[in-house]
């Protein structure tokens, strides 16, 4: 093949990849698969800018998508997800709160 | 409105947005035909005229500078609201890290396997090297202050995934943190002011342009822009995750 | 090839919208926000590509080859990081919600007025 069918292979592979991960990013409910989901697909995004010669653009996408999005995203799932907490030792007004169930919508 | 009905009414409306893009499609010249003169004419004139040979980092930060001060300033209005918006409200207490009891501290892990352990401490100073090598040299290499910003902070962050989470709490003081964020931001928006001092317009570049394209002292104000948004996004990313973590140490208070 | 990538990118925007409108969690839709995001990164630097045309860097090859177009290379690059720190800021609003109501789905937090 001639370098510019490679080139035009590897592009359609690689748009053809991200269309699928984006699907399969919003069709994951459950939070923490969702986050590990998003950072595949930023990989796929980094090679495909890859693929569109855009070295820059790959680099950002690479730190951001892989590296910062899933850690802020971690940190704040893990805030909103209530677990049992065991009565505060400092505070003698503080009842042990009973465990309830965080909502995880499973479809 | 039901489910259904909420869906039926998203089908409907997707279908005109699908039929909009595809008629906004067919009026593109096709993938690979870049038409507009634009790109063009910055490729021919960006090496001669800024010495740098990093085209897209002269145009983020010299041709394009204004937006990228916009940019910017999102950033830092984001790290400054999500300072805002996490403040301690009433009836949250902070809880210390050491004063847990025995059968909550035996319920959670406390110390990371050192698989993760060692390879993270162990990278955390060629990370924050390569951040720093690449916030520097945006006017050479595919590199640049913002690339460059979040692989520094991601060294901070490592410090926090070996575990260690005590030493990175003492050392990413908000105090400090704020003030390296506001000096990035701000030396960004004073070095455009400085040009308006000399009677430029805002942002010209008016530092000696250097002698080879693509050294580092080359390309006058564009690698010091870099530097300067490089410090601003490390300290901003630094911030947010420092701000998510002290939320997982609030405690709620009852009543 | 000449309209794949755009196809793509309606496909990726639907798919983003379809999950906002049926999401029953904050976080999940502030994820497929992000999806539809990364769609337009996907258009910029399709709308910019050169057929033939190499990265813009002229470090190390002769000035005039053919390079892709380096603008909306720019804009695409500036929108990464910062749409991170955006998404931190929403994902604080979510954390701020779930503290007052107590739950993150959004067909309940929506009854709450005032």
């Amino acid at each position: 093949m001639t370098p510019a069918a490679l080139m035009d292979t590897l592009q359609v592979v690689a748009l053809l990849l991200v269309g699928a991960g984006a699907t399969a990013v919003v069709r994951t409910r459950n939070r923490v698969r969702q986050v590990l989901a998003l950072s595949v697909y930023g990989i796929l995004l980094a090679i495909l800018f890859l693929a569109f010669q855009a070295p820059d653009v790959t680099l950002s996408e690479l730190t951001v998508g892989a590296v910062a999005l899933p850690i802020v995203l971690l940190l704040a799932i893990s805030k909103v997800h209530k677990r049992a907490e065991p009565a505060d030792p400092a505070d003698p007004a503080d009842p042990a709160r009973p465990a309830q169930p965080d909502r995880k919508p499973e479809r | 409105m039901t489910s259904r009905q909420r869906l039926w009414f998203f089908a409907v409306a997707a279908a005109g947005l699908v039929a909009c893009y595809l008629w906004a499609f067919a009026g593109l010249p096709g993938f690979g035909h870049y038409p507009g003169p634009y790109g063009q004419v910055i490729l021919n004139e960006a090496v001669k005229q800024t010495n740098a040979t990093g085209v897209v980092s002269a145009v983020n930060f010299e041709y394009r500078g204004f937006d990228t001060v916009g940019e910017e300033f999102i950033l830092f209005t984001a790290a400054a609201g999500m300072s805002v918006v996490l403040r301690k409200l009433r009836g949250e207490r902070e809880r210390q890290p050491l004063d847990e009891t025995d059968s909550a501290a035996a319920a959670r892990p406390t110390q990371t396997g050192s698989a993760i352990r060692i390879p993270a401490l162990l990278l955390v100073g060629p990370t924050a090297l390569i951040g720093w090598w690449l916030a520097s040299h945006a006017q050479a290499n595919p590199s640049g202050g913002f690339q460059g910003g979040v692989i520094l902070a991601s060294a901070f962050i490592l410090i926090y995934l070996s575990g260690e989470f005590l030493t990175f709490r003492r050392l990413s003081p908000v105090a400090l943190l704020d003030a390296v964020e506001a000096v990035g931001a701000a030396g960004f928006a004073v070095i455009g002011l400085a040009a308006v001092a000399q009677g430029f317009p805002y942002l010209y570049n008016y530092l000696p342009l250097g002698q080879t394209p693509g050294a580092v002292s080359s390309s006058g104000t564009i690698a010091l822009i870099s530097f300067f948004v490089g410090l601003e996004v490390a300290a901003a990313f630094v911030l947010i995750v420092g701000e998510l973590l002290g939320q997982s140490l609030l405690r709620q208070r009852s009543a | 090839m000449q309209i794949v990538p755009f196809l793509v990118v309606a496909w990726v925007v639907v798919a983003g919208l379809y999950g906002i409108v049926t999401s029953r969690d904050l976080i999940h839709q502030i994820i497929c926000l992000i999806v539809v995001q990364s769609s337009t990164y996907v258009l910029l630097l399709g709308v910019g590509y050169v057929t033939g045309g190499v990265a813009p860097y002229f470090y190390d090859i002769p000035l005039h080859t053919k390079a892709v177009d380096p603008v909306v290379q720019a804009l695409a690059l500036t929108d990464v990081v910062v749409e991170a720190a955006v998404t931190a800021l929403l994902l604080s609003f979510a954390i701020q919600a779930h503290k007052r109501f107590g739950t993150l789905d959004p067909h309940e937090l929506a009854e709450f007025k005032g």
